[in-house]
């Protein structure tokens, strides 16, 4: 007897309350993997588009450490980019339909990526505020209801606290320096707080598509929710080196926690549509490496299919 | 001796800074992401490979300076790097050209100096080796694929060959620094490297369909500090922090 659509959802929605993965191969609704394919596939492209601007500052790393570090973490991040992609291609999408939406505009990357990178602090800005406010979001991420996608946000956590502790390091190094290193320091914080602060996305109540995904555990914690948290605990980091948030109305509050200003969501909402300062030099940037690689690619298969026939020919 | 071993160093050294860099400059740019990871690891390697060498040098200079002062505060003309290394990345075969000649280069010459009779070197030669093995695989396997891929990317893999051959014959120079170490077992001759080396291209370009080219114009300069154009652009972005804000420690 074959089940119903109603009851192939009821079942799908106790093993989701139950905290049962659901895996590649299972029933799940049209929309759940619609959703999933938009998140994980606007996962991977971040990690690979955020190549750029900390790729940006590699030739002019001040040292051997920094350049090994920065190199070591750069390809941390393509290396998430790859095991999400992979996990996303369990939805049924192929890594070449994903970049070519990431092409074609249809698919996003974070914003935060959007924004340039302009003196040496900013690298360690970035390891701390974007991906200390990507862990926050990760780890959460590890109990998501999808298998796959579940199991990429374990490994890829272990690795961004390396990257958060690193560019916390930048910060506090630069913050013990010369004044003209603390003024990099100041300004990256400047430049980077508020674009870090709207990684979590809109307030929970302009968010469109949260209840859904809260509903199905694809996100385990509201958008508001997890921003109060880095919130909270990146202030104290800040000021434990003697930087100031760019925030006029941040005030710490009697239970420990900090209220802050308003985000400026119109500027958010401009870098998504495509107006940042680097949307478009990003995005041409992965083209052009793409075209590039075309005839690279295409001599990788035409070489294996030589070599497939060669053995045809020699059994 | 002091001398000759602090120069010997820095051409060890600056062609694994000076190659790393220009790696690091493809990252991001790779025809697709595990081939981007895999540049960005040999570029790593070689960065940490220099580092290694160059902190050695520092102290058989004893002059009290760092790893850091000497990538980041020497002089083009006191590189010793050969000019294969600073030549600008281009296409992927160009890439792949200049990796292949210098990761053969490097394999022949770490077996051989693993029996330095200087520990530092030979410590260095022995760890580097696992590294540039696996290198020399890696670049040894795009140079056929590339060769016997389609006709575009034969065509471009030959021209790159053909434009990098004059920058080969540079590695196996020796001067009186070679002399005397290898006197003291602790260079070693570059002549039997050069027929090793040789032996290994003519078998890739072989089993790659590709012609060994001609030798014509034969580079030279490096030994004594002389370069092409492109590595005074390298230093100039690689050296602008520490240069700028001399005083600060990063």
């Amino acid at each position: 007897m074959s089940n119903t659509i109603e009851e192939l959802e009821k079942q799908f929605q106790e093993k989701i309350d139950n905290e049962i993965k659901i895996e590649p191969k299972d029933w799940m609704p049209d929309d759940y993997r619609k959703n999933l394919i938009r998140q994980m596939s606007q996962h991977a492209h971040s990690e690979v588009i955020g190549m750029q601007p900390e790729g940006n500052w590699i030739t002019r790393a001040p040292s051997l450490r920094a350049k090994k570090i920065l190199l070591a973490k750069i390809q941390d991040e393509a290396g998430h980019g790859l095991y999400l992609y992979s996990a996303a291609e369990t939805l049924g999408v192929s890594r070449d339909q994903f970049i070519q939406w990431l092409h074609e505009g249809k698919a996003k990357y974070s914003s935060i990526f959007n924004y340039p990178t302009l003196n040496w602090a900013d690298m360690g800005a970035i390891g701390w505020l974007v991906d200390g406010a990507a862990i926050v979001n990760q780890v959460s991420l590890q109990k998501t209801s999808y298998g796959p996608y579940a199991r990429a946000m374990v490994r890829i956590c272990k690795e961004e606290s390396f990257h958060q502790r690193q560019g916390f390091e930048i910060m506090a190094k630069m913050m013990a320096g010369t004044k003209e290193q603390q003024q990099m320091a100041q300004d990256a914080l400047n430049r980077f707080w508020w674009p870090s602060l709207m990684m979590f996305g809109p307030h929970d109540s302009d968010s469109s598509r949260s209840s859904l995904a809260l509903k199905w555990k694809i996100k385990r914690e509201t958008n508001d929710t997890l921003r109060k948290r880095f919130i909270d605990k990146t202030i104290p980091q800040a000021e434990f080196i003697g930087l100031k948030v760019p925030d006029p109305d941040a005030v710490l509050q009697p239970d420990g926690s900090y209220k802050t200003g308003p985000i400026d969501w119109d500027e958010f909402w401009n870098v998504v549509k495509g107006n940042g300062p680097c949307n478009k030099q990003r995005l041409d940037h992965h083209k052009r490496a793409h075209d590039n690689g075309k005839w690279v690619r295409e001599a990788c298969i035409a070489f294996s299919e030589k070599q497939d026939k060669r053995k045809v020919i020699a059994n | 001796m002091k001398n000759s071993l602090f120069k010997y160093c820095l051409r060890l050294g600056d062609n694994s800074l000076i190659l790393g860099h220009r790696l690091a400059e493809y990252c991001s740019n790779g025809p697709y992401l595990e081939e981007d990871i895999s540049i960005t690891n040999t570029s790593l390697d070689l960065i940490g490979q220099a580092e290694a060498i160059l902190k050695y040098a520092a102290k058989v200079e004893g002059e009290g300076r760092t790893e850091d002062d000497l990538a980041y505060k020497r002089p083009e003309i006191e590189f010793y790097n050969v000019q294969l290394t600073e030549q600008p990345n281009g296409n992927f075969a160009r890439i792949t050209a200049r990796q292949f000649f210098m990761d053969a280069f490097n394999f022949y010459l770490y077996s051989a100096l693993k029996e330095s009779t200087d520990n530092t070197i030979s410590a260095i030669a022995a760890k580097s080796l696992k590294e540039v093995t696996y290198h020399l695989r890696r670049s040894s396997e795009w140079v056929i694929r590339l060769g016997d891929g389609t006709n575009e990317s034969k065509i471009k893999m030959q021209e790159a060959i053909n434009d990098f051959w004059r920058y080969t014959s540079e590695m196996f120079e020796m001067d009186e620094v070679d002399e005397e170490l290898i006197a003291k077992g602790i260079a070693v001759d570059l002549k039997p490297i050069q027929d090793l080396w040789n032996k290994k291209v003519d078998e890739i370009l072989a089993m790659a369909t590709l012609i060994r080219p001609e030798d014509a114009y034969m580079a030279t300069g490096s030994r004594k500090g002389y370069h092409t154009e492109y590595l005074g652009y390298i230093l100039a972005e690689m050296q602008y922090l520490p240069r700028a804000y001399p005083t600060a420690k990063w």
